[in-house]
């Protein structure tokens, strides 16, 4: 029996990478259930423009990196992030004004939005091909670890070892950030309260003098922000790759939903409830199991759910459990 | 706010006592046939203005008229004196005039507060001595101040709807069946306030369900029948005359 080293395996093996994938998520499906909140659809792009804003973060990055500039111990690509942020703000912007207003003009169904959304998903995945092809990108530098297994191991004396890498670390530092800026946006300032009195009740926003056009700027930019800074966080964690992050959309939407669309703490939660849900169900607990059981006790097979392959169909089933019992989420948002 | 200002001062070349409010034969539907027929419906400074009538009268839509959510055919409204037919209603907003929905009046999800703070968008000055009384008027809410909107009884809602609207100092305002689906004494209670309201000088236009009551707190009172005016009157002459009793007070 050994607890201390069940819960050093767990953690490098579950929790801190859950905690950094669940990061990544949360900031996806706050984008998701915001635009759900205010625009009123679901937006099938999210996936596609986040890869196009990564994909403006990794050749601002090379340009740096080629010009020598370097963020030192962090990677180059926060440095690049503020480019990134304003390409995909113009270019969701530029999307709003070409297709969405229209529609909005003509007060279309939601379903149409949807349809249109999922043509500019294909229209933004082209762009992104061209731009940077569609191979897998690896744009991280800096120090690697805050600390190596090795560190850990001298440092406690355990027999298992943990490591941080700095893109985890990074990851969930930022995340947080963002979530309490974001918070404190809605909460506190005019511009975050006319957005959610918008979401609320769009005919007394009117009423109210609140400009829907202005709400409609303010949240592409928020949403676009979160999204190269999402794509961003998950390349430097992973790796960058159009398709993959068009595969994000399942487990943003199942986050987004499980925790109430147009709940933005609803959309927190669940990030991290989908990543913890992926990976536990995807782990071999065998060793976890030996380090906690009785000598003699150990249990023979590899004590894991699912194999990892099968990720993406925990979301789905999350997906569809939530929609069967509880449509409107954990946090009573609006059901699709 | 310059205009907000200026519309507190009369015309200087308005003969007699022109109304705050005035639609003047007001003839339009929401597109097809018409729903009013050379209706009017004025309200003077601090005074209580019903629409009262039986159902499909077109109240509602009377008062959606003057607030320029329907588009009239033929007839003005003039706010103050000045024509506003051709604006829109956040422009009539914008002039001095507030409007309480019969349903969907509040932001549920956000505080009292902010429900207020939202009713102040369009103001760039100082709100919180509007919004004190606010707090004065309706004392609930400011014991509730932080608690979501939603989260309220029926009437507790409805004095939101109303603080809501209050908070841009509006020369009129105009109420749509207040006191639908809440209780008799939440009724009487919001009557009671609503009449406070007048009081401080600011008008009231309200379609009223319950004639009876609501003509009670009326200084005019506009019976319509099929978008039509039928009685005209002050609302105790209304409630004594024999022929409108009989026909919409039930006896």
């Amino acid at each position: 029996m050994d607890p201390l080293n069940a819960l050093v395996l767990l953690a490098n093996f579950v929790i801190i990478p859950a905690l950094a994938y669940g990061s990544q998520l949360a900031l996806g499906a706050l984008g998701i259930t915001l635009i759900y909140g205010i625009l009123r659809f679901s937006h099938f792009a999210h996936g596609d423009i986040m890869a196009f804003g990564t994909a403006m973060v990794i050749i601002t990055t090379w340009v740096l990196q080629g010009a020598g500039i370097s963020a030192g111990v962090l990677p180059t690509a926060l440095l690049a992030l503020p480019v990134g942020i304003a390409a995909t703000i113009a270019y969701a912007l530029a999307a709003d004004r070409t297709v969405y207003r229209f529609y909005r003009k003509v007060r279309a169904k939601p379903m149409i939005f949807v349809m249109a959304s999922l043509g500019v998903m294909f229209v933004t995945n082209g762009i992104t091909r061209l731009i940077i092809g569609p191979g897998e990108r690896r744009f991280d530098d800096g120090v690697r670890f805050v600390f190596t297994v090795r560190d850990f191991r001298e440092w406690s004396g355990l027999a298992e070892g943990l490591a941080l890498r700095s893109a985890q670390a990074i990851t969930i530092v930022a995340a947080l950030i963002a979530m309490a800026l974001l918070f404190w946006f809605l909460a506190r300032t005019r511009a975050g309260k006319s957005m959610r009195a918008y979401s609320d009740n769009e005919d007394l926003a009117l009423l109210s003098g609140i400009n829907p056009e202005r709400v409609v700027i303010i949240t592409w930019a928020i949403a676009a922000t979160l999204m190269v800074l999402a794509g961003t966080l998950y390349g430097l964690d992973k790796s960058f790759r159009p398709f993959t992050y068009f595969q994000l959309l399942l487990p943003f939407f199942a986050a987004a939903i499980l925790g109430g669309l147009g709940n933005p703490l609803g959309a927190v939660v669940g990030g991290y409830v989908v990543a913890f849900s992926e990976m536990g169900i995807t782990y071999a607990w065998r060793r976890f199991f030996v380090h906690l059981l009785p000598e003699g006790w150990e249990p023979a097979g590899l004590m894991q759910l699912l194999p990892v392959d099968y990720k993406f169909a925990v979301t789905f089933g999350i997906l569809v459990l939530v929609l069967i019992f509880r449509p409107t989420g954990i946090f009573r948002g609006r059901s699709l | 706010m310059t205009a907000h200002a200026d519309s507190h001062v009369r015309p200087p070349d308005a003969t007699g006592p022109e109304p705050v409010l005035i639609g003047e034969n007001m003839t339009g539907g929401y597109g097809g046939a018409d729903i009013l027929h050379a209706c009017t419906i004025a309200v003077e400074k601090g005074q209580i203005a019903v629409i009262v009538g039986p159902n499909g009268a077109g109240k509602s839509t009377a008062m959606k008229a003057v607030f320029g959510m329907l588009k009239l055919r033929e007839g003005h409204v003039r706010l103050n004196g000045r024509d506003i037919t051709a604006l829109s209603p956040q422009a009539r907003v914008a002039q001095g005039m507030a409007f309480v929905p019969q349903t969907a009046n509040i932001f549920p999800s956000m505080s009292v507060e902010e429900n207020l703070e939202m009713g102040a968008f369009l103001r760039t000055d100082d709100f919180s001595e509007t919004m004190e009384q606010v707090f004065d008027l309706f004392p609930i809410l400011r014991e509730k101040r932080r608690q979501a909107a939603g989260e309220l009884s029926g009437g507790q809602r409805q004095q939101v709807a109303v603080g809501r609207a209050l908070m841009t100092r509006p020369d009129i305002l105009m109420l749509d069946e207040p006191t639908a689906g809440v209780s008799p004494i939440v009724m009487d209670e919001l009557f009671d306030r609503i009449v406070e309201v007048a009081r401080t000088g600011i008008s009231i236009l309200m379609v009223e369900q319950n004639a009876r009551q609501a003509l009670a707190i009326a200084d005019m009172g506009y019976v319509l029948v099929q978008g039509r005016n039928r009685y005209t009157d002050t609302g105790q002459a209304l409630l004594a005359d024999p022929d409108v009793r009989r026909s919409f007070l039930g006896g």
